[in-house]
């Protein structure tokens, strides 16, 4: 069947217009209230993951201090936090969230290719929630295994949630898997087939390639982690031994003899790894988009950018066993995976270049998403090296287990990701809801965010050095570890609370702003890709009235010598307007600049 | 244009339409099958990792191998009916004069489901004979194997049942046309695999 765009269908049959508020806005089939309703979710179960780390964190600050978290509570937490912010904050709030909202406006579609899956999408992702969230009012309560829920530990009668609480969690994961498989397809299949007239792959904005890659390592990454959950099933449900060992607990063996736990630590981080660039390859693309329009520039080597994203994405799933060094692995395997871990650094380094070099010379405009996307820069830059430490044999080591990964791995896939978030969400926030946010509020949100997680992480890297284990619910008196290191815990443990109470100012200032801000102008950081282009601010359903755009050029048209303006839409046609002055512009002059 | 071909191009140097009505690079065909495909995709990652897991267990010195019920034959060639004559009902609505259109829908979806009962009936033999789940992981593979595919055409049987019910609501060739392509290439697909699936078990 040839490609007919959705405009020349039965526009009627096709949208599924809404007639009534409850079709309109919950059973909705439009991407941008899907996207909407993903997000929400997501943030809402993100401040869940947030409370939970504040709670540990007043353990780990002031031992004891509070009644309630007592070792369980501790594990219980800890695990929580990890698993929710990792999959159910994150993975949802990029994929489903900025996924749905920009992937069809961006192509220059009106919806994705199948509506009705990508609103089951959101339900069993809502559901997934639900049934995560029941296992803290179950007898024992949620799982306390740790976020990589390796076994035996999870079924053992110590570990809190050894029950019902691990069972819901992989059945939540399970769902989960199946919501993503859902808005998965609708995201690759609506970038390779609904893009629109003239909109090749390489005049796709980089958030698009971000998020169409990271949807193709979802497609082989999380498969790992299902077949991992359903053999963990087996083992905790009927008694099988995929991965359960003999045990002897409590004097007595339990039913299980033979399982192999390495093989599911290999199963989970054959996920676990990938996952990182589920969540990193999405904030690189949004960053990206954001970076360029701010500085007013092309984004620099806009080519390799997108080889860079493509090579990361293959390249992340053979590093997956540099998690596992203190497994007892061959020596080869850890050289291999040095290697490969090493290699990786590339073309992500490659990246960063390419966005300080996007800043350099560019007319930039120091605004709330820029902060953002700057601290972005620094604090990618600060994880990605600690993990250029790690990924060293001999100093992953020592390092294991410590401090030091809890830093790397927050700097990198935690505090990174988050600020691209906001400044995503900040950059956006006029498209979605036709309203200008609090600039000066905005601003304050940053610096406390920024400098409050440096206050937090950059301690953390020293309490690594010193040996601090994670994991413990009380340092105690150690030999190695002097008295001062819990002073600098209760230090953290107050920027932790500072930081947490900061995130008031965001939410303050987009609900605020939905009602009292100044009604945004129509594209209002004079940008150049299509999703601002649309007739209508913020876009009606169906996104484009009553014809799809055409696009002529790339999405970084900015400060083209000799244009009118400092940007051309990718939807404007060469000849509508001269977009050059021919008298002072040289050709060989310019393709020598776009060539460095 | 090949696809390092297309990663080559300069797009801040190609300006005006490119690639017609059709975005450039788009398949050829109709996003359902683009859709489908992907998701046999995953499925195959699945099953891989399945045998793969397989494999590595197996190594452990509690296995056991099982003997797999000689059954299995008979339930293999129920399968590969049920796919042939999915083809053949995707040949009747691609033809001109659909005829017989009835028999072969319907006995593709009729031998799925006897393929489906002679699976279970090998799982009750096997729990007659003392081969339970629990007794040693090449049991609990066989069980889980078979069950996983099992599974995954039960999801094709309720896709077909809905073909099924327009069929007998009186829809006409062309209208199933769609529905019976994706059906055809998820049971052959599911062939494909159960003959991966089946070579594994009896060869280890």
């Amino acid at each position: 069947m040839a490609y007919v765009p959705l405009a020349d269908q039965d526009k009627e049959m096709e949208m599924h217009h809404p007639h009534s508020w409850v079709e309109k806005y919950v059973w909705s089939q439009d991407h941008k209230v899907i996207a909407i309703q993903y997000g929400s979710i997501a943030v809402f179960t993100g401040i869940i993951g947030l409370t939970l780390s504040v709670l540990f964190r007043l353990q780990l600050g002031f031992p004891e201090s509070v009644d309630f978290i007592d070792p369980n509570f501790y594990y219980q937490a800890v695990t929580m936090h990890g698993m929710i912010m990792v999959v159910y904050f994150l993975t949802a709030l990029f994929l489903g969230g900025f996924g749905n909202y920009m992937i069809p406006l961006m192509c220059g579609a009106r919806d994705m290719v199948f509506p009705f899956m990508n609103m089951l999408s959101v339900w069993t992702f809502l559901l997934s929630v639900i049934i995560l969230m029941a296992s803290f009012f179950v007898g024992g309560g949620p799982t306390g295994a740790g976020w990589t829920l390796y076994p035996p530990q999870t079924a053992m009668e110590g570990t809190p949630g050894h029950d019902m609480g691990i069972v819901l969690m992989l059945i939540s994961l399970a769902v989960f898997i199946v919501a993503t498989t859902m808005g998965g397809l609708n995201y690759a299949v609506t970038v390779l087939q609904y893009r629109c007239r003239g909109l090749t792959m390489m005049r796709l904005p980089l958030t698009v390639w971000g998020i169409f890659v990271a949807t193709i390592l979802a497609l082989f990454a999380f498969p790992a982690l299902l077949v991992a959950a359903i053999m963990m099933l087996f083992d905790t449900l009927l008694g099988t031994s995929f991965f359960m060992p003999a045990v002897i607990e409590a004097g007595a063996p339990l039913d299980h003899n033979g399982g192999s736990p390495l093989l599911f630590q290999h199963l989970f981080w054959f996920f676990g790894h990938p996952e990182v660039y589920i969540v990193a390859l999405p904030a690189f693309g949004l960053v990206s988009d954001v970076l360029s329009t701010h500085a007013r520039k092309n984004i620099f080597g806009y080519r390799m950018m997108v080889w860079a994203i493509i090579a990361i994405g293959g390249l992340s799933f053979i590093v997956w066993a540099h998690h596992m060094y203190v497994s007892g692995m061959h020596p080869y395997f850890g050289f291999f995976f040095a290697t490969t871990t090493l290699i990786i650094a590339v073309p992500t380094a490659l990246k960063v270049y390419n966005w300080v070099l996007t800043l350099w010379e560019g007319d930039i405009r120091l605004n709330a998403p820029m902060y953002f996307a700057i601290g972005f820069i620094f604090t990618f830059i600060h994880g990605g090296l600690t993990g250029l430490f790690l990924g060293n044999v001999v100093i992953d080591l020592p390092l294991s287990d410590t401090y030091f990964v809890i830093a790397h791995f927050h700097m990198v896939m935690g505090v990174s990701p988050i600020l691209v978030l906001f400044a995503a969400i900040y950059h956006w926030y006029p498209l979605m809801s036709g309203r200008m946010f609090h600039e000066g509020l905005a601003k304050a949100h940053f610096w406390l965010t920024f400098l409050g997680a440096y206050a937090i992480y950059l301690p953390m890297h020293y309490l690594g050095f010193l040996g601090v284990p994670r994991r413990y619910y009380q340092i105690g008196a150690t030999d190695f570890i002097p008295a001062s290191a819990q002073d600098l815990n209760a230090s953290i443990t107050i920027a932790a609370i500072f930081v947490a109470v900061a995130q008031l100012l965001f939410f303050v200032n987009i609900i605020w702003s939905l009602k009292y801000g100044k009604k945004a102008e129509k594209n209002p950081w004079g940008s150049a890709s299509l999703e601002w282009q649309t007739p209508d601010l913020p876009p009606k359903h169906g996104n484009w009235g009553d014809e799809l755009p055409t696009v002529y050029r790339w999405a970084y048209d900015y400060s083209v010598p000799g244009a009118h303006e400092d940007f051309i839409p990718q939807n404007t046609p060469e000849t509508v307007e001269p977009t050059v002055d021919e008298e002072h512009f040289d050709p060989d002059q310019d393709a020598s600049k776009a060539d460095i | 244009m090949s696809l390092f071909k297309s990663l080559a191009v300069k797009p801040w140097e190609r300006k005006g339409i490119i690639g017609g009505l059709r975005p450039e690079g788009a398949f050829d065909t109709s996003p359902e099958k683009v859709g489908l495909s992907y998701f046999l995709v995953i499925a195959s990652v699945v099953f891989s990792l399945f045998m793969v897991s397989y494999v590595i267990r197996m190594e452990l010195p509690d296995w056991q191998p099982l003997s797999e019920p000689g059954q299995l034959w008979a339930n293999t060639l129920l399968l590969i009916l049920s796919s042939v004559l999915f083809q053949w009902t995707r040949n009747i609505v691609s033809s001109d004069k659909p005829r017989n259109l009835m028999t072969a829908f319907f006995g593709a979806g009729l031998f799925a489901i006897l393929f489906i009962a002679g699976q279970l009936m090998t799982w009750g033999n096997l729990q007659e004979g003392g081969f339970y789940l629990t007794s040693n992981p090449a049991n609990a593979f066989y069980y889980l194997l078979t069950g996983l595919h099992a599974v995954h055409l039960l999801g094709g049987l309720w896709v077909w049942s809905k073909g099924a019910i327009r069929l007998l609501s009186g829809a006409e060739a062309k209208d199933l046309r769609l529905s019976v392509e994706l059906c055809t290439l998820y049971w052959h697909f599911l062939l494909v695999v159960w003959l991966i699936l089946f070579a594994f078990l009896a060869n280890t």
